[in-house]
């Protein structure tokens, strides 16, 4: 059985590769949607658009599609900076958020995959980098580097973001709008300004994630819809709020995909996420590490 | 007025217009007018849910697919008529309806939202699997050659079928907005832990409203193939049925049966018309600029703006 036991072995890497990926796409949500309480559906929009943006520059430019994105990931920042603007001038301060909050990140979803279309058209894209053709083989096990750079960088991310939260003074004040936005309030804390720099942070993580999406897998406009289910299946999975459990769900979720997809075919890899989040909130809706 | 003479209203005034459209010959018209109908009952399906109880669907694609799916499965299977068509599409879209909201309808709203939006992501995988129905090369139906009732050409009976949808869809919508239901649903929305205490059956009214609203989207999609006579999935689960499901109530306005309808009307023949004098991809831009624009500058649509304007009792 030494076929089926490489199949196994390359199984797991491939989803602990995926899982690491998978953490980054979806620690922008975990901070949104956990701490923040704003259900941002459109956050794989913006991880579309950061695909497409690196695309260009590294196709234009010859730059490394991971660096293009760190390098404008400040403008990504002011970008979720200004939608947190509108969305808490326009929903939040109202007390609207739920119903017309979330059909507003809808329709900035959607106009981000029309603007795409327009644009791009609907072909696939994918970035060429000067690592994505080498695959590191380790016995049977095979670590092909397009998996393997973003996996590294991708964990970086996360734990710089978790670092940040809990080692900062700032970061320290997201946790506790989180927790409590009201007491913040009484202590003269400007909550406005925190839940602003943490919404434009995830949506930061977000550019960049994108970056590291083309670099793994051909990108057109539409895709970022099957990332829907998936971020937020990660995020109530490991545990609304919690960074570490973000990190657990978005691997337990790649090794379930990879799995998948080995033994059942590709095609079925997208009713994973589904099926895991139907499960989670049917079962334990406040998921495996939650506050 | 009372609901059967509200119905027979709206009957009379489908049955005027099928008759008066007799008297047009254009075959566009009738295919257009017949998109226009469409989202007129997909509208008015998406704020039973929507607007009364406050539930945001964003799987009006999924529900318009299963009824669309239904009538393919069930004409390569025994070439059944049309009218078993639309009541088996129906019964399954509301089934779906009632189970994904039995299932996430017990959290909160936002849950209930992100599972519709996956779940158009899995039936389309489901159906891309299924090599019966067609799978992801698409499968053709051959529109019948006998007509009833003395039509002259299949796209009439389709516009009048979706013409009596469309009246059939409001009159539900203004039964539930009405009776007891539609106060319960009311009651929800706006505060759910207080009609929770009040005695209200939350759970039961959210999964009647989901089952209903779902099952008239399955409704409007399950004349879809033939209306096409080629159906693929990507089609069938486009996401413009979504986002326009969402916005014509939204731009309409969500609290009465007559919002969907003006939203859908006006959204729907503007889309008409931009889609032939300029294209496709312009006109959904359009629908998603509008979208956010009314749900920012204007959030109770344009009824809102006319019960305030007039000084009319107002929602």
């Amino acid at each position: 059985m030494e076929f089926s036991s490489a199949l196994f072995l390359n199984a797991i890497v491939a989803g602990l590769l995926l899982g690491g990926f998978y953490a980054a796409v979806s620690v922008g949500v975990s901070i949104s949607f956990g701490m923040l309480d704003v259900v941002n559906i459109a956050h794989p929009g913006f991880i579309i658009l950061g695909s497409y943006i690196a695309f260009i520059l590294s196709d234009r430019f010859g730059w490394d599609p991971i660096a293009v994105s760190l390098a404008v990931s400040p403008l990504f920042f002011l970008l979720g900076a200004v939608i947190y603007r509108i969305y808490y001038i326009c929903f939040e301060r109202r007390g609207q958020e739920s119903l017309r909050g979330l059909a507003f990140f809808f329709g900035i979803l959607f106009i981000t995959e029309v603007a795409l279309v327009l644009v791009f058209g609907v072909d696939y894209r994918m970035a060429r980098t000067a690592y994505s053709d080498t695959t590191w083989r380790l016995g049977s096990v095979d670590f092909p580097l397009r998996l393997v750079v973003p996996f590294l960088v991708s964990l970086a991310m996360v734990l710089a973001v978790q670092a940040f939260l809990t080692r900062t003074f700032f970061g320290r004040a997201v946790l506790a709008v989180a927790q409590d936005p009201l007491a913040l309030r009484l202590m003269g804390v400007r909550t406005l300004r925190v839940k602003e720099f943490a919404f434009a942070l995830s949506i930061a993580t977000a550019g960049i994630a994108g970056a590291f999406l083309i670099v793994i897998q051909p990108v057109q406009p539409s895709l970022g819809r099957e990332y829907i289910g998936l971020v937020f299946a990660v995020c109530v999975l490991g545990g609304l709020g919690s960074i570490w459990g973000t990190l657990a769900g978005a691997f337990i979720l790649g090794l379930a995909e990879s799995f998948t997809s080995t033994f059942f075919g590709p095609s079925w890899a997208p009713a994973v996420s589904f099926g895991l989040l139907l499960g989670t909130l049917a079962l334990r809706p406040s998921g495996l590490f939650g506050r | 007025m009372s609901n059967a003479r509200f119905g027979l209203a709206v009957l009379a005034v489908a049955i005027v217009i099928a008759a008066a459209s007799r008297l047009v010959t254009n075959d566009y018209f009738f295919s257009a007018a017949y998109t226009v109908l469409q989202f007129v009952v997909l509208a008015t399906a998406w704020n039973i849910l929507g607007g009364y109880t406050g539930y945001v669907n964003f799987g009006s694609a999924a529900f318009f697919a299963t009824g669309a799916y239904t009538s393919i499965f069930l004409y390569k299977a025994v070439h059944a008529p049309l009218p078993v068509m639309i009541v088996c599409g129906t019964l399954m879209a509301a089934l779906l309806g009632l189970a994904v909201g039995y299932l996430t309808l017990r959290m909160r709203g936002v849950f209930f939202a992100i599972a519709t939006l996956a779940l158009s992501v899995v039936l389309y995988t489901l159906v891309v699997n299924w090599d019966y129905v067609g799978g992801a090369r698409g499968a053709y139906i051959l529109q019948p050659r006998q007509m009833p009732f003395g039509f002259t050409r299949y796209v009439q009976v389709l516009f009048s079928t979706m013409l009596l949808m469309a009246a059939f869809s409001i009159v539900v919508a203004r039964v539930i907005e009405t009776s007891a239901i539609g106060r319960g649903l009311a009651a929800i929305r706006d505060d759910e832990l207080a009609a929770e205490c009040a005695g209200v059956p939350t759970l039961r009214l959210k999964a009647l409203a989901a089952a209903t609203s779902g099952g008239l989207m399955g409704m409007a999609g399950t004349t879809f193939p033939y209306y096409l006579s080629y159906v693929e999935p990507g089609a069938a689960f486009n996401l413009s049925y979504a986002v326009n499901s969402i916005a014509m109530p939204l731009i309409g306005g969500m609290m009465s049966w007559m919002g969907p309808l003006i939203g859908a009307l006006l959204l729907g023949t503007v889309q008409q018309v931009v889609q032939v004098t300029v294209s496709s991809e312009w006109n959904l831009l359009i629908v998603g600029f509008l979208l956010v624009a009314f749900v920012t500058a204007a959030p109770r649509g344009i009824m809102g703006w006319v019960s305030r304007r007039f000084g009319g009792s107002g929602p």
